[in-house]
């Protein structure tokens, strides 16, 4: 299980975790966990961010001379040790006596709770059920929700051989949830056809 | 009861007068659904079995009709397909079947309530058409297939013959070949009798199919100890080598005034004229016809119009449709045998009657010969019940009369008279029931419509024709949806007494060396194979 960094800030809805290496962040949509002892929660990764260690010190432009862009890292290390990268989770689901459930947990991630990008097992059999997309449809993120739920159903149809049948059969859930708002269902669908 | 049966979808809205809207399953194509298919509900508590009376299209939101989603593509396609966009069906239940044990036991009830919401609706199976219309055994008789289905639809044919029946559809939808289906059924199966007034030489021996020039094998040659070939025209039988058993020869004297009131329209008699002749019948008794026509001195025949009060151009009409009836070649002044006679000796042995009508298939010919055969055998089988309930022996056997073009017989002017108007009335008391065939059965008296038991259709495109013959049928709108939409040809809906519930199905296949073996009766199939082979 491959872990991606650690949790820095979180409340019920979501948390944001760090990054251990700069720019090693999961992709949006992808699916990831924390755990929290008996309790794991489960997200989804909506917004990612590279900036300064130091809220007020903003980096500056460094490559005038420099041929590419690695010269830049190798002249100046301290860089990324200067630099972090962050990534929000909104929480979808929990696992609580190794049972599924897709809605929020009872409590919030830890600080400081490991964050591990779920394998493809995990992630077929968390998207057996699709309770979890009225979850990230209703939440109000920085990022478009038609984008990540694209997104979202991109990556999960990917941990399947055959990702069309998991994606018609998201697709028919959405036309459910989106059935007040067409335009919203049109862009969806648009996004996530196979 | 459980079954793997296609599952269609889920009940949505509904009432018991209007029947029930299903939202189909997105799995379920809009497109396989078809008016007039038997289905089956799993409410609660009990099953329903109905029928798919319509279909229609849903939207989830109305924006989508205007905002049409690009189907072209073929994922959009599959995913509005069932949710955004769904097919419903309006199914009416007729039937319910209770799930305790008492209730099973009792089969098939009326319904009188409706299932509850989203009530899983399923295709009936096989299994569900034989628990409503009973497996094929020595009452029940394989008619034909419910619609899309391989199931055999039986029907009970010792209820059929119990009242009077009809088979109604425009001109060649298959009323000839499901009439023949019927009559080898009743053959097989009940204990009744026919007489059948075969006006079109189709039932006795071989008749043709329309559209081809293959003939097609009739009562007679399936069953030949059990059916008499009667003729009218004995040369056109031989032509046809129709092995006949009885030439039928009518009498002048054996026709009585009533049976020109039937005539009056075909021999475009006045009002006068049928007055007139009750009084010719009077004045000259059983010979009236011989007589009348006889007078050919004008004075004579002044001094006759004078005694009885009779205009003279009213007599000369009549005179005139005399004559007519004069010409036909099978009327004599004296039968030499007494049709009827012979008739009823056949029929209570048990032989069924096919009276060919061969070249005189005017309707003059048929309407004058069927009443006056009909009337004085039903005159005799009154007198025979009566007999029986008197002395309390055996009723005699039941005898269903089979009559074609029956709107001539039947029509609201003449109904009341003829003898055909009264059995279809009231002679199931007397063990005579009717088999009316007709293809506008909007010229059928309303009153006649309403006694008949079982009525088939096949398709009628006439909006009065299939408002009679749905007449006071329950869920008749839904029913005249199914019945407008039957195919051309060999496709009918049966409702009634028979039946438990309405149901369009497909007429078993007649005309091929198999469907013959399968008609024939066992143990004479040896013999019939040969036949054909």
């Amino acid at each position: 299980m491959e872990r991606v960094g650690e949790v820095i800030e979180a409340s019920t809805a979501e948390f944001v975790a760090q990054c251990y290496e700069l720019y090693e962040i999961p992709p949006l949509g992808s699916l990831v966990k924390t755990k929290d002892q008996s309790l794991e929660l489960y997200g989804v990764v909506y917004n990612a961010a590279t900036t300064s260690l130091e809220p007020g010190r903003r980096p500056i432009a460094r490559g005038k001379d420099e041929k590419t862009e690695e010269e830049i890292y190798r002249q100046s290390p301290q860089l990324l040790k200067l630099l972090k990268s962050e990534f929000g989770v909104v929480v979808v689901g929990h696992k609580q006596d190794k049972r599924l459930y897709h809605y929020l947990p009872p409590t919030p991630a830890r600080i400081h709770g490991f964050v591990y990008q779920c394998s493809p097992e995990e992630v077929k059999e968390f998207s057996q059920s699709f309770d979890f997309l009225n979850i990230i449809i209703n939440a109000r993120l920085p990022v478009s929700t038609e984008e990540l739920i694209g997104a979202t159903l991109r990556r999960m149809s990917q941990a399947y051989e055959d990702p069309r049948p998991f994606l018609v059969a998201a697709g028919k859930e959405l036309a459910i949830l989106l059935s007040g708002n067409l335009s919203q269902l049109k862009v969806v669908l648009g996004r996530i056809k196979p | 009861m459980t079954q793997e049966n296609e599952r269609l979808g889920i009940v949505v809205s509904g009432s018991l007068n209007k029947g029930v809207e299903v939202k189909l399953d997105s799995s379920a194509s809009v497109e396989d659904m078809v008016v007039g298919r038997f289905v089956t509900i799993e409410g609660q508590k009990r099953r329903f079995f109905g029928m798919i009376t319509d279909v229609s299209l849903g939207v989830a939101d109305p924006t989508l009709t205007v905002v049409p989603p690009d189907v072209s593509d073929p994922f959009i396609a599959e995913v509005i397909a069932g949710t955004s966009t769904f097919g419903t069906l309006h199914v009416s239940p007729s039937l319910v079947i209770g799930g305790d044990a008492t209730t099973t036991l009792e089969g098939p009830q009326p319904v009188k309530t409706i299932p509850s919401h989203f009530s899983v609706v399923r295709l009936a199976s096989q299994r569900d058409v034989e628990l409503v219309f009973g497996k094929e055994d020595k009452e029940r008789f394989h008619i034909g297939n419910p619609l899309d289905m391989e199931t055999k639809l039986c029907l009970n044919l010792e209820e059929l013959v119990k009242r009077s029946n009809g088979i109604f559809g425009k001109s060649g939808t298959g009323k000839t070949f499901l009439t023949r289906i019927l009559l080898i059924g009743m053959l097989q199966k009940s204990k009744a009798v026919n007489l059948i007034f075969d006006m079109h030489s189709e039932y006795g021996w071989e008749g043709s199919s329309e559209g081809s020039t293959r003939k097609v094998k009739a009562l007679k040659q399936f069953f030949p100890s059990q059916v008499a070939v009667f003729t009218l025209d004995e040369e056109g039988s031989r032509r046809r080598k129709v092995s006949t058993d009885f030439v039928v020869k009518i009498g002048f004297d054996e026709i009585e005034p009533e049976d020109m009131v039937l005539l009056r329209q075909t021999l475009n008699l006045t009002e006068l004229a049928v007055e007139a002749v009750y009084q010719l019948r009077r004045r000259f008794g059983k010979g009236w016809i011989q007589s009348t026509l006889d007078i050919t001195d004008p004075d004579e025949t002044k001094r006759l119009l004078d005694e009885l009060n009779i205009h003279e151009s009213t007599f000369q009409s009549l005179k005139r449709g005399l004559a007519t009836i004069r010409r036909l070649p099978f009327i004599e002044p004296h039968a030499p045998v007494d049709a009827v006679k012979v008739i009823l000796e056949h029929l209570d042995r048990g032989t069924n009657v096919v009276l060919e009508f061969g070249r005189y298939r005017d309707i003059t010919a048929y309407i004058l010969v069927a009443n006056m055969l009909a009337r004085r055998i039903y005159a005799l089988y009154q007198e025979r019940t009566e007999r029986a309930i008197g002395e309390n022996t055996a009723p005699p056997r039941p005898l269903v009369i089979t009559i074609e073009e029956a709107h001539k017989f039947l029509n609201p002017e003449v109904a009341s008279q003829t003898i055909f108007g009264t059995i279809a009335r009231e002679m199931r008391k007397y063990n005579v029931t009717l088999l009316v065939i007709d293809q506008r059965p909007s010229g059928i008296d309303s009153e006649v419509m309403s006694q008949l038991g079982t009525k088939i259709t096949c398709l009628l495109d006439n909006e009065k024709d299939i408002d009679s013959v749905l007449a006071g049928v329950s869920g008749k709108s839904e029913l005249k949806s199914v019945l407008a939409r039957l195919a051309p040809r060999q496709q009918a809906l049966i409702f009634g007494h028979a039946v438990p519930m309405p149901v369009a199905f497909q007429p078993r296949e007649y005309g091929s060396a198999q469907s013959y073996k399968d008609f024939a009766p066992k143990e004479v199939g040896k013999d019939i194979e040969k036949l054909w082979d």
